[in-house]
Order: C-alpha cells, then sequence, then structure tokens
C-alpha cells in the first residue's frame, strides 16, 4: 500500500483510539458516569433520536437560526463595505465609529436586544448578525477599495456608471477577500446561534445541550456536542466548495 | 480636519438627537435611557469601583485561560510541525474537534467544575488553543531546514532543539497567534460570563439589564468597547510578526 493509504489508516487508528481510551475510562467509573458517560451511551443517543425523528426539529431550528443570521450578516456586510471601500468619505464619516464597536464581543450585545426586542428569534437574528459581520464587512473593505486602477480605467473607457462599475467589476474582483470573510462569519453564526439559544432558550440545539445538563443527562449533552461539530464542520465545507465553484474564473486567469 | 474630527461627527450627532429626543419626549422608552444618564451611570460605575472590579474578574480569567492554551498549543504545536507524520495522524481529529463552539461546552464543564474561574478558564482555553495550534504547526514548518540539520550535527536533545532552535526562529510567526488568540479570550469570557458565571464584567451587564438599571448596561457596554479597543490597540502591534488582522484567518 502506499504511504499516504498508511498515514490514512494511522490517523483513523489515532481518532479511533482516543475514542477507545474515553469508553475505557468510562467504563473504569474513575470519573462519574453522570458527567462522563461512555461514547456508546452519547452515540445511543444519537442514534435514537435519528431513529424516532426528534433530532431533527433542534437542528433544523439551529441551522436556520445560523443560516438567516449569517446572510443578514452578509447582505449588510457587504452592502456598507462596498460603500466604504469604494468612496472615501463613507471611509471617514463611518470607519472610527466601526473600529470603535468592532471589539465589542456580540454576546454582550444580547441583554441590549432582549430589552428592545424580548426573547425572541428577532433578537437572536440581530445578535448573529451583529456578531458576524464583521469579517465579511472588513473583508469587503479590504477587497472593494483594492480594485486595480487599470479595471478602473477600463469601466471608464466603457461609460459604465457608479452602479454597473460597482456590480460588474468591483464586486466580482473583491469576491476571494468577501468569501474567505463569510467563511469566518459562518462559523460565527454557529456559535452565537448556540449561545442566544442557550440565553433566551430558543428552541434549538445550544438549549438542548443547556437543558441535558440541567437535568443531568449527560449522554443527550455530549450527543449535542458531537452534531455541533458535525455541523460546524460541514457547514465550512459546503462554503468551501461553493466558494472554489464561485472562484472558478481566477484559476484559469493565473 | 482631522480624521478623528470628521469620524465623530455621526456618533456626536446621533447621541445629540438622541439626547434632545428623550428630553423632549418625542422618544420615552424605557429601554433606552439616555446619553446624559448613561455617563452618570458609567462615572458613578467607575468612582465606587464595581467596574474596574469586575474589569479585572474578567481579564484574570481570560488571561489563565489564556496561558493554559498558550502552553498546550506551542508544546503541541511544536511536535506536530516537527514531525510531518504525527501532524499527518492527527490532523483529521484536530480538524474534527475544531468546529466544535468552544460556548457548547459551557453545560459540561458547569457540571465538571462548577461556577467560577476554572470553568470560565477552561471554555477560554479551549476556545484559545486553535488558533495558537495551527499558527505553531505552520510556523515550526516553515523554520529553515538547515537550522534543524545543524541540531541533527550537533546530536541536540529535544528539549535543547526546542529552546535553541525552533521556539527562537519560530517566535515572529507564533506570536502572531498568540495575539489572535489574546482577542477570542476577552470575547469568550465575557460570552460565558454572560450566559452562566456570575462573575465579571458580562455578568454585571445581564444583571444591570435584569434589574432594568438601563443607564448601567449602555455604561458598561461602552466601557466593554473601550476595553476591547485598547485591547485590540495593544495587541495589533505587540512584538513581532505581521500585523494581526481579526477577520482573515491565519495562514
Amino acid at each position: 500500500m502506499s504511504k499516504a493509504g498508511w498515514t490514512r489508516i494511522a490517523a483513523f487508528g489515532f481518532a479511533l483510539s482516543l475514542i477507545l481510551a474515553w469508553q475505557v475510562l468510562a467504563d473504569l467509573r474513575l470519573i462519574s458516569p453522570i458527567f462522563f458517560p461512555s461514547p456508546a451511551r452519547a452515540a445511543a443517543v444519537l442514534v435514537a433520536r435519528f431513529a424516532d425523528g426528534s433530532i431533527w426539529t433542534p437542528l433544523v431550528a439551529t441551522g436556520l437560526r445560523m443560516l438567516f443570521g449569517w446572510l443578514l450578516a452578509s447582505l449588510i456586510g457587504i452592502l456598507i463595505g462596498a460603500a466604504i471601500g469604494s468612496s472615501r468619505i463613507t471611509r471617514l464619516l463611518l470607519e472610527p465609529t466601526l473600529e470603535f464597536l468592532r471589539p465589542l464581543p456580540a454576546s454582550a450585545m444580547i441583554p441590549v436586544a432582549v430589552l428592545f426586542l424580548g426573547l425572541s428569534n428577532a433578537m437572536s437574528l440581530s445578535v448573529i448578525a451583529f456578531g458576524a459581520i464583521w469579517p465579511v464587512l472588513l473583508a469587503s473593505v479590504h477587497g472593494f477599495s483594492t480594485v486595480q486602477p487599470e479595471l478602473r480605467q477600463v469601466s471608464d473607457v466603457l461609460g459604465f456608471g457608479r452602479g454597473a462599475f460597482l456590480r460588474k467589476i468591483a464586486l466580482p474582483s473583491a469576491l476571494p477577500d468577501i468569501m474567505a470573510g463569510l467563511r469566518v462569519s459562518l462559523a460565527i453564526s454557529l456559535i452565537l446561534a448556540v449561545v442566544t439559544e442557550m440565553q433566551a432558550s430558543l428552541p434549538g440545539l445550544g438549549w438542548e445541550i443547556f437543558y441535558a445538563q440541567r437535568v443531568y443527562r449527560s449522554p443527550d449533552l455530549y450527543a449535542g456536542l458531537i452534531l455541533l461539530g458535525v455541523m460546524g464542520y460541514c457547514a465550512n465545507h459546503l462554503l468551501m466548495r461553493f466558494e472554489s465553484r464561485m472562484l472558478r474564473w481566477r484559476k484559469t486567469k493565473l | 480636519m482631522g480624521r478623528l474630527a470628521i469620524g465623530s461627527i455621526l456618533p456626536i450627532l446621533f447621541l445629540l438627537v438622541w439626547e434632545a429626543a428623550n428630553r423632549t419626549g418625542v422618544l420615552t422608552l424605557e429601554s433606552l435611557s439616555r446619553p446624559s444618564d448613561i455617563l452618570v451611570a458609567g462615572v458613578a460605575g467607575l468612582r465606587d469601583g464595581s467596574i474596574l472590579l469586575a474589569t479585572v474578574q474578567t481579564f484574570e480569567t481570560a488571561l489563565l485561560g489564556l496561558a493554559i492554551a498558550a502552553i498546550a498549543g506551542i508544546l503541541v504545536g511544536a511536535i506536530l510541525g516537527l514531525s510531518p507524520v504525527l501532524e499527518r495522524i492527527t490532523g483529521p481529529t484536530i480538524e474534527s474537534l475544531r468546529p466544535i463552539p468552544a460556548v457548547a461546552f459551557m453545560p459540561l464543564v458547569l457540571m465538571m467544575f462548577g461556577f467560577g474561574i476554572s470553568m470560565e478558564a477552561t471554555i477560554v482555553a479551549y476556545a484559545c488553543v486553535w488558533p495558537i495550534l495551527i499558527v505553531t504547526i505552520s510556523a515550526v514548518q516553515a523554520i529553515e531546514p538547515r537550522l534543524l540539520e545543524v541540531a541533527d550535527v550537533l546530536e541536540m536533545p529535544v528539549t535543547d532543539r526546542l529552546r535553541k532552535i525552533v521556539f527562537p526562529s519560530a517566535f515572529a510567526r507564533i506570536n502572531v497567534g498568540l495575539r489572535v488568540a489574546t482577542g477570542i479570550a476577552l470575547v469568550v469570557a465575557v460570552t460565558v460570563e454572560i450566559v452562566l458565571n456570575p462573575r465579571g464584567l458580562g455578568y454585571s451587564l445581564v444583571l444591570a439589564q435584569q434589574s432594568l438599571n438601563v443607564g448601567a448596561m449602555y455604561a458598561q457596554l461602552l466601557w466593554l468597547c473601550v476595553v476591547g479597543y485598547v485591547l485590540n490597540a495593544i495587541i495589533r502591534n505587540a512584538g513581532p510578526g505581521a500585523p494581526v488582522t481579526f477577520w482573515r484567518p491565519v495562514q
């Protein structure tokens, strides 16, 4: 077998041996099984919940929350980013304020959002949007402000107006930057979806984990953690595939 | 006109309109307070020391978690960076653990440690270890191979090799990861305090909101902005390595 094949088997073996070590440690009962259930029990919970279909409601709820919050952040982020990146005046007016707001942990907006919107989905979405906007925004500002001067001249020669320039030239040229920002934003969206669910008792995986701890059902808790990991992993991979599809034109250029 | 002056036009206008709208009775939402009350609440909080105490609590936890993450991340990262085989074997496991949001561990860690500094620091450490680990691996892999050949010729033991060759030459890049992690540490610490842990800035923010002490709530939010801004200004250029941009995962 090839060397790469062996490493792959070894990598699989490493992951497997960690899970086995977890199982052995749990069976030895060094730590109370209340906190530290065996992986077999966590897996059993997963299988049972997938079998009776009760896992789909929270899974879909968290997924949609993440998706809509992310879309909102992306839309606003790209729009503001385009405005700042392509106009010196908006940049001067807005940048200091944004620089001041950016380091604020998004979760700190939860109390404010709760005051205005209550313990609702709108609260959750606005907090996700606030937190997830920064990577897209900074990336779009960077992308839109570094459009090559030659491209700008081309658009002048072709007699493009401002709108056409932004849509047909600046946006595609900023897209690689924006896509990289979008991926970071997606990861943040999942985190904030979980946090807002815990804080506001909104339905979803975050709340399920929280609840499992309250009633000391730790296998459920671990099952929820595993699912969240899978979700983050899948979301990132889907977006990476989408990214390489959207940016196919770049490869032909190089 | 300076950049700062132009940049402060909009916020000042916003505050003036807010204050005026509230004073004239156009806008009297209970959730809004008004800028002058926020200022008063902020000064009161700073003078009686409650805000500073909360800041110290948050920072000591964030730093503890960061220290744990730095030690673990740099050590493991150096080993994996030196051994490509080990890196490829552990890679998939690391990649599948990394996307689990650190905050999702809150209930689990709460069961293990109860409330207090150790549960919060654990979650901060989990969140911070990944950027440090990944940057360290790539930093160590980027070390000039001839330096490592010198170590081979000198028959250095592993500890000497790490101390005398690996860390000095990889430090500038590792430092970038450390600075990214510092930003994450503060955010995660505040998040844990808001959701769960009754101490620090996050908790006092939630407390102010839940007791409808709106002025104090906004004052603390502003304080968090200031603290985060100062911290960012420090870490953006602290020590060797490229300036940190927070949106782009460091390669």
